[in-house]
């Protein structure tokens, strides 16, 4: 039986609008993220108070994890320690970096915030996705200056073919000051018959990265 | 005192991002950790943070940010009593 | 299933630029832990691991001109250099891939005191690895990996993965990170800085200490590059604690699956662990449960953060070059600044340099996200 690994649904934030799997789900005037961000989260009847602590990139990855993993519980879907996390931007956290350095520029106001300095790191937006669902798989977030669905496929699949992890979600989650960019894909394993799904390979997810809403 | 702790309140849900709480759902003699707010310890680094910036107090140890920092109650005393409210 | 061979390393740090020279340094127990007086980077004295800037530039002088590249840029050029002197590696290749890992690289360029006489792009890391590839004029972009401070092995993992699947045939890990005022005033707001150099697993301990350092591991499928005491990297995962993401698991929760899934592919015992051992107080107690849950609390354990602070991006590379020395010579370094047990869970904590007959050890690391890494080495 040939196996093939398969993108079972993906969500795309970007522009204004949140789309899940080609519909959607919500579309915003304000294209600026802090606002866009509370708005979506008000709108898709999300209740987790820690949203507003995290910064705009955690939002950002939060949002799209939500809308891919709510309602599956982790152990059924997939078990929690199985489940990996790899992401992808260019910017790293300077969209937070700088809000950390303004905090330590005047000497004469010299207040660096924990609450700030903790978001300093891209891979946070992982922990938080992780406390959310309780998931304890493999993560790694990765810098590259742009999208690249080839070099995410052949590592994601490695880690599919090699039983590292079962379920993946991985993707491209880039924001820096007003522009950002959120790209999910949630990638299984699948034993099944290949009719109606989405394989995944490399230009399957150049397609719904490049998709019009 | 009261407008004091009214005060904290409001700059308490500002620094934390309590975002969905207002200064009325805060109870002045509830436990801020472990139970009633159940805050956390970057929360309550980010208080010591506001001791200093707002009301030029420092507080220089988590068991020192432990007792003071035990409910708004306690943190409004402890403003008092070092007289910079 | 291919195997993979450690090749050289290169430790830059402020015991010295070479890994020779850093071994002869924490032999002697020195510490590179020493008080600072920088107003560009604290407005009070600290204590922090730095490199020696002139040395650095001098050195580096010989390949380049040190105006036109920043102190983190030096300092990863640098250690590459050394580690690819002894050995006939093709770096150029495209069967070889740089890997680069770091928490902040030239976080230091968003600082209007520092001046910048760099365009505003050269702070993504992006940025820095395109550097790198001109410079080494490499056949791949390298990757950069950017996950808080198991970054290091993390990168080492990733590498060995790459390897045994066949899609590389080498790659180079290069770890670094600078102390900066960025990351200092971040630490010092978390109240997690020491006073003086650190001290892992003590009853005393106060806190970590920051270290800057660079730090390059070759790793190769091709037994000719191979080194002559051959090394071997065995298998290593990550995970998450899903609990905090600043503080640890209270129960290891994420370091022993990393440490368990680990050991699931090694048959055979390990025979010393290097830990993370930042001297928080909360850290060292997360790896002393974690060790006794996984059933390695009789196995002896160090830290390496007395000697060089904890020089996050590279601290996962450079403690895991000691390991690996360690290894060869069968000798186990004490824990610098430990005297007294400090956790309460009892692990062996190594407290004199000694000899051990070591063939194999496991390189454990915990950071910001709740995220864990372990990676097994053997003979």
């Amino acid at each position: 039986m040939d196996t093939k690994n398969v993108i079972r649904e993906y969500c795309i934030i970007r522009n204004g609008e949140i789309i899940l799997n080609g519909n959607v789900l919500f579309k915003s005037a304000d294209i600026l993220p802090s606002l866009f961000f509370t708005d979506a989260y008000k709108n898709l009847g999300i209740n987790y108070s820690r949203f507003y602590k995290m910064d705009n990139l955690s939002k950002l990855g939060f949002l799209a994890s939500e809308l891919l993993l709510r309602g599956k519980t982790m152990g059924e879907f997939c078990k929690a320690d199985e489940m990996g996390l790899i992401f992808y931007n260019a910017a790293s956290s300077a969209d937070t970096d700088r809000v950390h350095q303004e905090s330590i520029n005047d000497r004469n106001a010299y207040f660096p915030s924990p609450s700030v300095f903790v978001y300093t790191l891209a891979n946070i937006v992982i922990g938080e996705i992780c406390i959310r669902h309780k998931i304890n798989g493999e993560s790694t977030f990765f810098i590259e200056k742009d999208f690249n669905p080839d070099g995410l496929f052949r590592y994601v699949n490695q880690l599919l073919e090699d039983h590292i992890v079962q379920c993946c979600l991985t993707g491209w989650i880039q924001l820096d000051g007003d522009h950002y960019e959120g790209m999910l894909y949630l990638i299984e394993k699948s034993t099944s018959d290949t009719d109606g799904i989405v394989i995944f390979d490399p230009e399957k997810l150049k397609d719904i990265y490049l998709q019009e809403a | 005192m009261e407008q004091l702790i009214t005060k904290l309140k409001i700059e308490i849900i500002e620094v934390l991002n309590l975002t969905e709480m207002t200064p009325e759902s805060i109870d002045e003699n509830a436990p801020l950790f472990v139970e009633g707010m159940g805050l956390d310890s970057i929360d309550a680094l980010e208080l010591i943070v506001l001791l200093e910036k707002k009301y030029g107090l420092k507080l220089a140890t988590a068991e020192e940010g432990k007792k003071v920092l035990r409910s708004v109650r306690s943190i409004a005393d402890f403003i008092r009593e070092n007289n910079k409210g | 299933m291919r195997e993979v061979y450690v090749v050289s390393d290169n430790i830059i740090s402020s015991l010295g630029f070479t890994s020779n020279e850093n071994f002869a340094a924490l032999k002697q127990e020195k510490t590179g832990i020493k008080l600072h007086n920088d107003a560009k980077i604290s407005p009070l004295p600290f204590w922090a691991s730095i490199i020696n800037q002139e040395t650095l530039t001098e050195k580096f002088a010989v390949y380049g001109h040190p105006d036109q590249y920043t102190r983190f840029e030096k300092m990863v050029i640098l250690s590459i250099l050394d580690a690819l002197e002894t050995n006939d590696v093709d770096i150029k290749s495209n069967r070889t891939l740089v890997i680069l890992s770091t928490t902040k690289g030239n976080v230091d360029l968003f600082d209007n005191k520092i001046g910048c006489s760099f365009d505003r792009d050269r702070a993504y890391l992006w940025y820095t690895a395109q550097l790198m590839q001109q410079f080494f004029n490499l056949g791949n972009t390298p990757l950069v990996v950017s996950n808080a401070c198991i970054s290091g092995v993390l990168a080492l993992v990733i590498g060995a993965r790459m390897i045994r699947s066949g899609r590389f045939d080498n790659v180079v890990v290069c770890g670094a990170d600078l102390v900066t005022e960025f990351v200092l005033s971040g630490f010092n707001s978390f109240l997690s800085l020491c006073s003086g150099p650190c001290k892992p697993f003590d009853k005393d301990r106060q806190g970590l200490s920051l270290g800057e350092a660079a730090g390059t591991l070759i790793l190769t499928a091709d037994k000719k590059y191979a080194s002559k005491d051959l090394a071997f990297v065995g298998p290593g995962f990550s995970s998450n604690d899903a609990n905090h993401i600043s503080g640890p698991s209270r129960t290891g929760e994420g370091l022993c699956i990393a440490i368990k899934r680990t050991l699931q592919q090694f048959e055979q015992p390990v025979d010393y662990i290097s830990a993370h051992g930042t001297a928080t107080s909360y850290n060292d107690e997360m790896e002393s449960i974690a060790l006794n849950r996984v059933g390695l609390h009789t196995v002896p354990v160090n830290s390496f953060k007395g000697y060089w602070g904890h020089t996050l991006g590279a601290a996962g590379v450079i403690e895991s070059i000691s390991g690996i020395y360690s290894m060869r010579h069968n000798l186990l370094f004490k824990t610098l600044g430990y005297s007294q047990p400090g956790v309460t869970q009892p692990i062996d904590v190594i407290n004199e340099t000694r000899e051990k007959q070591i063939n194999s050890f496991l390189k454990i690391a915990s950071g910001f996200g709740g995220c864990n890494a372990a990676l097994l080495f053997n003979k």
